[in-house]
């Protein structure tokens, strides 16, 4: 087992290596965003001199490299720093609010899109799973058939197409569910649910295909190995040759594209979000672009970037773990 | 006498781009309770497909077009898959040829022995259990309360075929087909296996399918024998009764291939230089050490025979020598001179010195390429030869290696045989003009028929051109048929060398002794009386079984 705790540290460890070099790209490239966040609030009125005092104000005076350590700084510390936009500028105003700080910002956001794909993936993994699985042991059926047809068909068309087929289907016309999912913080779980649905179904449509096809592959490409056979010679029905002896083979490729996935969930939902006034991440993050809100920028960023290291990660480690070669050496 | 099995008029179909070709052409087969039937034949004679119909089952691609497999009145071919499912591991069970492979790496031993007992609802998971701990100590398994709790790549291979056998007999069933079951075991290893097998069958009072390539085998094993080509039936009798007096000259050309023998070589001149020198040469992967100060010296144009089992550093040795697995210590010479370790640091005029063929001539051709590009390429990169000397050479050298240049030169390895393929791959070895060349197991893949053909074209290379050779193999019949020097390896290390006359007379080191008397011989009797000599107690109690 020594082995295995240290390739868990070591992964660790590059996780947190390409995090830090994700910042640095982050920070760069935030910075070469065209325009300025003083210009962009003052408008036509900028005097030479405002603009200076706001940059001055926020710090934008300084070096980049300073800015980028203090800023990291700040990271590590949990500070994510003040947002540009939600400031009550000192120079103006001679007070500071609490709304101004960007984790204040991001932090009911983030909550909602994690709750966004927690929905989803609740949804979306059995489902694709399931269908992968029985895909597979109906392998050249009209079954197999009808359900990559329909799988592929909705990974192929456009998110906000869906959507808006969905909002016709479950909303218009036959009105079972709400087409806006708008919600509160101080909102039910259950009425939550109930908003969340048509979003979390529409992403479902959009990240199934991928899963269940490779949870089919993974398991047909394994039905030719010797062990397969064996079992078959066995006398084992088709069911268990599959879920016992196929599957457990074949999960490190089925995680990873489960874990990809449920990354997509979270950094690359802002489309959906937009359709369904969803209060997710997706449309603070576009928001605060337009805005050049710079700090809320990058703290999305880095919390994307976090997420899909995070996930794949995890889904490493997984994979590792589903194989008994790592978790049983000789 | 009962009859469990009774085949009749089996066809089997394989189908290749679309089109269904004929694999077995109307085969009957009985087979009565108890009884050990041995099917022998070349790859591609049909007898893995033969045993598989047996249990009903074909192969993907594969179906069974006309004829019945009776197994006790219940016609396989036509009963319903439920039926069928009932009958499989139940009551006919299945042991493969390579257990690595056919245990799911998933799963510990012991689960996988318990399924069948359970999901046929013979037994519960705990009587199962304890039944699978009796029958490892029957097949001499070390530790029987233990081994089974291991995961299938923490026992070795050896060991793995017999749990693998007693996983075969869990259920107590009437008949089980083995798929060639000790082929992928070294020739120490196979012996305990086959007694294994061999008794456990004979204490059940079991049937079984014996299927093999090797006769010497299946004389061991078997109480008749039924001789398959292409698919075909060519004879079949009684074990004794085939062995001493084939009716058919197809069987009477098995039984002769053992017996080429390459006359033997003058004397090497005591103040020659060798050919190439292997000077105390260690080497490890990573922290585990694989060749400890291994030392011997090739003659010009002589052959030396590299014998061990798996694992006992032959193919480390050839890496070696061609660089690339450079040694931690020690040097090679080729003709006095001393080779740089790594081959990148090699000339081009001494990496040409020294050419390999490889085992799997599967694997070692690119299948993308054509047969005269794969040829083309050492024969540009060593000669700088383009365009048509470049073909003419090519040419010639498929003349050498005996096929005809204008049928073969366009196709993709894919279309040739397994013999063939093998061909290739020596005339890419020659392609590059080299005075030494490795030959790494290159006939162990190969029929006896076809194998013999290789080696007598390599044997008249080496005249014609005066190669020297080392011949990498565990199959000593190989090593009497060519070699003029050998040397044995066990464990990374040189136990011992000298010529082949006096490698085959005693005495010897005793693990030489272990290898030569663990080569199974035509007599039926050869492996009975080998176990009275050794004395039970040494088999199966690890000390040649690897972990």
């Amino acid at each position: 087992m020594k082995s295995l705790t240290r390739i868990v540290l070591h992964r660790l460890f590059l996780g947190l290596l390409t995090l830090f070099v994700v910042s640095v790209v982050i920070f760069t490239a935030v910075n070469m965003l065209p325009g300025d966040f003083a210009q962009a609030i003052l408008g036509q009125g900028a005097t030479p001199e405002a603009v200076a005092s706001i940059r001055r104000d926020l710090g934008l005076d300084q070096p980049p490299v300073i800015r980028y350590f203090q800023w990291l700084a700040g990271v590590i510390q949990g500070d994510l720093g003040r947002s540009f936009a939600q400031a009550n500028f000192t120079s103006f105003t001679g007070t500071t609010s609490g709304q101004s700080s960007v984790m204040g910002q991001i932090a009911p956001r983030f909550a909602n899109t994690m709750f966004l794909a927690g929905v989803t993936a609740a949804i979306a993994v059995p489902v694709s799973l399931a269908l992968g699985i029985l895909a597979a042991l109906y392998r050249n059926s009209v079954f197999d058939r009808v359900v990559n047809i329909a799988t592929l068909s909705s990974i192929s068309s456009p998110e906000f197409f869906l959507a808006y087929i969905l909002i016709l289907f479950l909303a218009v016309l036959n009105p079972l569910l709400p087409s806006l999912s708008n919600i509160y913080s101080d909102m039910g779980l259950g009425e939550r649910l109930e908003r969340t649905l048509l979003p979390a179904l529409t992403l479902t449509l959009v990240v199934t295909a991928h899963m269940m096809r490779m949870t089919r592959a993974a398991i047909i490409n394994l039905l030719a190995s010797p062990y397969i056979e064996m079992a078959r010679l066995k006398g084992l029905s088709p069911m268990r040759v599959i879920l016992r002896h196929a599957l457990p083979n074949a999960l490190a490729p089925i995680i990873n594209v489960i874990a990809l996935n449920l990354a997509y969930l979270i950094t690359g939902v802002v489309v959906v979000e937009v359709v369904f006034v969803y209060p997710g991440i997706g449309q603070l993050f576009v928001d605060s672009v337009k805005n050049r809100d710079i700090p809320v920028v990058q703290a999305c960023c880095l919390i994307f970037a976090a997420a899909y290291i995070l996930l794949n990660l995890m889904a490493d480690l997984m994979s590792i773990l589903s194989n008994p070669r790592l978790r049983h050496p000789r | 006498m009962t009859q469990l099995l009774k085949i009749r008029g089996l066809k089997i179909e394989g189908r290749s781009d679309e089109i269904w070709m004929p694999i077995v052409n109307g085969i009957d087969l009985d087979l009565n309770k108890g009884e050990v039937l041995g099917l022998i034949g070349e790859s591609g004679a049909g007898k893995s497909t033969v045993g598989l119909a047996a249990m009903g089952f074909t192969r993907d691609g594969c179906r069974i077009s006309a004829g019945s497999v009776a197994f006790d009145g219940v016609d396989l071919v036509s009963a319903p898959a439920a039926v069928k499912r009932a009958m499989l591991g139940r009551r006919i069970a299945y042991v493969a040829q390579s257990a690595a492979a056919s245990f799911n790496p998933a799963h510990r031993i012991i689960d996988q022995h318990t399924e069948g007992p359970t999901q046929h609802h013979v037994m519960d998971r705990a009587q199962s259990q304890r039944d699978a701990m009796d029958l490892y100590a029957k097949l001499r398994l070390p530790n029987p309360e233990e081994i089974g709790f291991r995961y299938p790549h923490q026992v070795s291979g050896g060991q793995l075929q017999r749990a693998m056998t007693a996983m075969a007999m869990s259920c107590r069933p009437d008949l089980i087909v083995f798929d060639e079951p000790t082929t992928a075991l070294d020739v120490t290893t196979q012996i305990e296996v086959l007694a294994s097998i061999r008794d456990i069958v004979e204490q059940f009072g079991t049937a079984a399918i014996y299927i093999t390539h090797d006769l010497a085998v299946v004389a061991q094993m078997a109480d008749r024998i039924k001789v398959l080509l292409k698919g075909d039936e060519v004879e079949e009798a009684d074990t004794r009764t085939m062995l001493s007096a084939p009716t058919q000259e197809y069987t009477r050309s098995l039984w002769a291939v053992r017996s080429f023998q390459r006359p033997a070589k003058p004397a090497i001149p005591v103040a020659a230089v060798p050919s190439v020198r292997v000077r105390g040469i260690s080497a490890s992967y990573g922290k585990i050490s694989v060749l400890h100060d291994v030392s011997f010296d090739i003659h010009a144009g002589r052959t030396l025979a590299v014998v061990g089992e798996s694992g006992s550093g032959k193919s480390t040795v050839a890496r070696c020598i061609t660089g690339l697995l450079p040694p931690s210590d020690g040097s090679i010479e080729f003709d006095g001179v001393s080779l740089p370790a790594d081959y990148r640091r090699r000339t081009k005029d001494q990496l040409r010195q020294a050419q390999m063929i490889y085992q799997m001539a599967d694997t070692a051709l690119n299948p993308r390429k054509t047969i005269g590009e794969i040829i083309g390429r050492p024969v540009e990169f060593y000669g700088g030869i383009r365009g048509a000397r470049k073909r003419a050479r090519v040419e010639a050298l498929l003349n050498e290696i005996e096929l005809e240049p204008k049928q073969y030169i366009d196709r993709l390895p894919s279309e040739l045989s397994g013999g063939q393929k093998q061909r290739v791959g020596i005339a890419r070895a020659l392609a590059a003009e080299p005075k030494f060349i490795i030959c790494d197991e290159v006939t162990s893949a190969l029929d006896q028929l076809v194998a013999e053909g290789i080696l007598k074209l390599l044997a008249r290379l080496q005249d014609d051109l005066g190669l020297t050779y080392m011949f990498i193999t565990h199959d000593l019949a190989t090593v009497r048929a060519i070699a003029d020097e050998v040397v044995v390896m066990k464990d990374g290390r040189v136990v011992e060398q000298g010529g082949k006359a006096g490698m085959f007379q005693p005495p010897h080191h005793p693990y030489t002794d272990l290898l030569l008397s663990s080569v199974p011989e035509m007599d039926p009797d050869w492996l009975t009386r080998l176990l009275a000599e050794r004395g039970n107690d040494t088999i199966g109690d690890g000390a040649t079984d690897k972990m």
